[in-house]
């Protein structure tokens, strides 16, 4: 009979497994407490993180055995060229949804930047109303005075690039510059695995990693100065609404990736990765690629225009 | 341990590779099941379920619209009830179950012997009982389940929502993740596991329509997640996306929300058009007319559905120049649209046709949906949506494209693919008076609530004037008659499960396609080697 290995024409169908209902059941006991958490916090009750814990458990749990599982299949030779395939439109498609999750984002700041803070300010055929409501307000970008500020206070300073020249001391650049160096580094890892070089595969890998870790520190360093010296929240009004969402979920993938990464680099000191065997690390530098170019919007749209 | 290596100790051709697992017993095989087929009758019963859950609620709300004043439930509730029905009914019932279809038949059109991911395939399913069962528990909560209408606008759904908005977004979330993960499978079976031969223009409809379909998924639920993330953290974070007060605009949710509607619209009846694309030529006995048309109409109404979005909000406030764009664009989707239904009509043509119960769905499908297209043409045109907005005639529209469009379709499908699904015949004497009922049910139902829309009745409301009791008691008796039928559907299916006659591999005279090649019941898997493409099974 064929090699599974190398053959197409045989397919690989996995066992049953009990991985996916209890992962769903552990995503379901997080998200649930997190609501109630949610719900108890915002009536202003004691919530309990208890559930949402147990929850985030089982999921960890279940997904480290799930991939596990995956890897140890794979190096038995289970996986041939074809499940390789579906491997990868599979993170292909899945990073596509990514990009779409943070186009509706990306889509609210526009839209509030250009339509609805410019009607709030009186412009164009819709903006008699905010003329009647908000006769005070003025539409400029950032928002530094909102339409209602007793509801919503006003930041004191807004995240806004300034001038060229004043780049050296603006942190967001030193952000940009160490996501794109990661861009970079992980793509040497990857000439590495190619070359068979595991040497320079962890070194360059773990680089990357490191580099994930200090753009991590430094935006919540920005998010510690816009608290605490900016006063720009959640709650000042759109500009705030909108920065936070955008630089959070980054945040929140970046973390993600540096997980990835993180593992991968694990993986290569255990020996795992050959040259035409490591589709998980290049799916983790995919993710990776795709977390510096959301950046790269970020820092156009956000914080330089 | 491998399966592949097991399966060298009894090379047995048709079921190597998998041949040592085939259905565990007892409740293990359907918790744990990675089988295509397992998956696909799970996400079936799931979806009949909710759609009796579903319409147990509209009939709710034709109870109570039974007769003007306020009889049986209070205001509150009614809200509750009319939310809760097109929630479930969209994410419950239609979505799942077209996905129920895509895992039966993908794998077996396309000559695979399962889905490309089939771990993954699970847990899209498994998570549906959980994100629902959050779902319908908020009804029980502090304060009442959602209430603002399936559209769920801000604020109605922020600032004036219940407590249990929260487990609402958080099931909306579980939703949005069992799709993604269902499209990509789809995608990943479509393109890397067809049989040799099978180019893409070789495609059976059914395996295109999904396909299209799995992109449009994958392009707007993650902005459906978005925009309830958006929710959430203006109820909770204290932000101002939905709030002009904070600089922020309730219509951007509008906005943001149809982006993600109005393909999910799409998304609810393209795999529709699939399925009639193989009932309507099994039963004419001719090929599909115009295959080629018939894929480049689906990739343009599903590139359509990206630029439309904003007639769902004509009325809310938008500059002319927007308006006559989005008009314009949504009376363009009329075309391909066009091309389909005489397409159909043209297969139909000279055929020599019989009318089993499939056949009859698939027929009705064709008259009704058109109808429910051509209210949606008189929708588009933005002068005159001021006088339908949120009236009954939406209703009445969008229903029309639903019920016997979509839904009718899936009816259809479960027909046809019955006796290779189960090896058996329904019963086709029962099947027929499930469609008979079925079909003047639905229309006794919708087709009034036409004219009392057009004569200014507004949508969403327990009470309404006098001069609308006619209508509105036919609706609820219609309404009664096509629940009551779906019990039928039930009771043909589980007798033909029973007591069926067995079926033939090829079970109906004139259906082509790579599954009618394989045995009824088709086996546990599949194709366990590809198949080869023979071009009188291509096209149907």
């Amino acid at each position: 009979m064929a090699n599974a290995e190398t053959d197409s024409s045989v397919y690989y169908v996995p066992h049953n497994g009990w991985y996916p209902v209890v992962l769903a059941a552990g995503v379901m006991l997080m998200l649930t407490g997190f609501a109630s958490w949610l719900n108890a916090t915002s009536n202003g009750e004691p919530g309990s993180w208890t559930q949402t814990v147990i929850g985030f458990g089982i999921t960890a749990v279940v997904l480290y055995f799930w991939f596990a599982k995956v890897i140890a299949e794979n190096q038995q030779g289970l996986a041939n060229e074809q499940l390789k395939k579906s491997y990868v439109w599979g993170i292909g498609w899945f990073i596509f949804s990514e990009v779409m999750f943070f186009a509706a984002f990306f889509g609210a700041l526009f839209y509030a930047r250009v339509i609805a803070v410019s009607w709030l300010g009186g412009e164009g055929a819709k903006g008699l109303t905010g003329e009647y409501l908000w006769p005070e307000f003025e539409a400029v970008w950032p928002v530094m005075s909102n339409p209602n500020n007793a509801l919503f206070p006003p930041p004191e300073q807004s995240m806004a690039a300034p001038a060229l020249t004043g780049w050296l001391g603006y942190l967001p650049f030193y952000n940009t510059v160490i996501l794109l160096t990661s861009s970079w580094t992980v793509h040497v890892a990857h000439s590495a695995i190619k070359e068979g070089n595991r040497k320079k595969l962890n070194t360059w890998l773990g680089l990357t990693v490191l580099l994930g870790i200090i753009f991590l520190i430094l935006q919540a360093e920005e998010y510690i100065v816009a608290y605490n010296d900016m006063g720009l929240t959640l709650g000042s009004g759109i500009y705030g609404s909108t920065f936070f969402i955008l630089t959070g979920f980054h945040g929140f993938h970046v973390t993600l990736g540096t997980v990835m990464l993180l593992v991968m680099w694990l993986r290569g000191l255990k020996g795992h990765f050959t040259a035409n065997d490591c589709f998980g690390f290049e799916a983790a530098s995919w993710y990776w690629h795709f977390v510096d170019v959301v950046w790269v919007g970020l820092f156009i749209f956000v914080y330089v225009l | 341990m491998s399966e592949v290596i097991h399966a060298d100790h009894h090379d047995d051709a048709d079921h190597h590779g998998s041949g040592d697992h085939g259905p565990e017993k007892g409740l293990a095989r359907w918790l744990f099941t990675t089988n295509h087929k397992d998956i696909g009758t799970l996400y079936l019963w799931f979806s009949f379920l909710m759609l009796l859950i579903g319409g147990v609620m509209a009939l709710i709300v034709r109870t109570e619209l039974f007769q003007p004043g306020l009889q049986f439930v209070n205001p509150e509730f009614f809200n509750q009830m009319t939310t809760n029905h097109g929630l479930i009914m969209v994410f419950g019932a239609i979505m799942p179950a077209f996905v129920g279809l895509a895992n039966w038949l993908v794998p077996m059109q396309v000559g695979a012997p399962d889905m490309a991911l089939p771990r993954m395939n699970n847990l899209s399913f498994w998570i549906l009982p959980f994100a629902f069962g959050i779902m319908i528990s908020t009804l029980f909560m502090e304060g009442g389940g959602p209430n603002f209408g399936w559209t769920f606008y801000a604020p109605l759904s922020t600032t004036y929502a219940p407590d249990s908005v929260t487990f609402f977004i958080f099931a909306v979330h579980m939703m949005g993740a069992s799709s993604i993960m269902g499209s990509i499978n789809i995608i990943a079976t479509i393109l890397n596991m067809r049989a040799p031969g099978m180019t893409l223009m070789k495609m059976p409809m059914f395996v295109w329509t999904w396909l299209i379909t799995a992109y449009l998924l994958l392009a707007v639920m993650p902005v459906l997640a978005g925009v309830v993330t958006m929710m959430l953290f203006d109820i909770h974070f204290n932000t101002s996306f939905f709030d002009a007060a904070g600089g922020g605009d309730p219509v951007m949710f509008q906005h943001i929300f149809w982006f993600f509607g109005h393909p999910e619209v799409y998304i609810m009846i393209l795999p529709a058009f699939g399925v009639v694309s193989h009932i309507l030529p099994a039963f004419s006995r001719k090929p599909l007319f115009g295959y080629d048309s018939m894929v480049y109409a689906v990739a343009s109404i599903a590139f359509l559905s990206f630029i439309v979005w904003a007639h769902h909000m004509f009325t809310v406030g938008m500059p002319l120049a927007g308006q006559l764009f989005f008009m314009y664009a949504t009376m363009l989707i009329a075309i391909p649209t066009g091309v389909k239904v005489f397409n159909w009509t043209a297969t139909m043509w000279k055929g020599s046709m019989t009318f089993e119960t499939p056949m009859l769905f698939a027929i009705a499908f064709v008259v009704l949906f058109t109808i429910g297209g051509f209210s949606g043409l008189m929708l588009a045109i933005a002068p005159v949506d001021y006088q339908y907005h949120d009236t009954y005639f939406v209703v009445a529209h969008f229903h029309y494209v639903l019920v016997p469009g979509a839904l009718f379709s899936i009816i259809a499908a479960v027909y046809f693919w019955f006796p290779k699904w189960t090896g058996k015949m329904y019963n086709e004497t029962m099947g027929k008076l499930h469609f008979w009922l079925s079909f003047i049910g639905v229309n006794i139902t919708f087709f009034p609530q036409h004219f009392s829309g057009l004569a200014g009745m507004p949508r969403r409301i327990p009470d309404y004037a006098l001069q609308f009791a006619d209508f509105n008691m036919l609706s609820s008796v219609g309404a009664f008659i096509f629940g009551f039928s779906q019990l039928v559907f039930l009771y043909v299916i589980i007798h033909g499960i029973r007591n069926g006659k067995p079926a033939e591999g090829r079970s109906w005279e004139g259906a082509r396609g790579l599954e009618w090649t394989l045995p009824s019941p088709a086996p546990y898997h599949s194709f366990t080697k590809p198949p080869q493409v023979r071009d009188e099974e291509v096209h149907g």
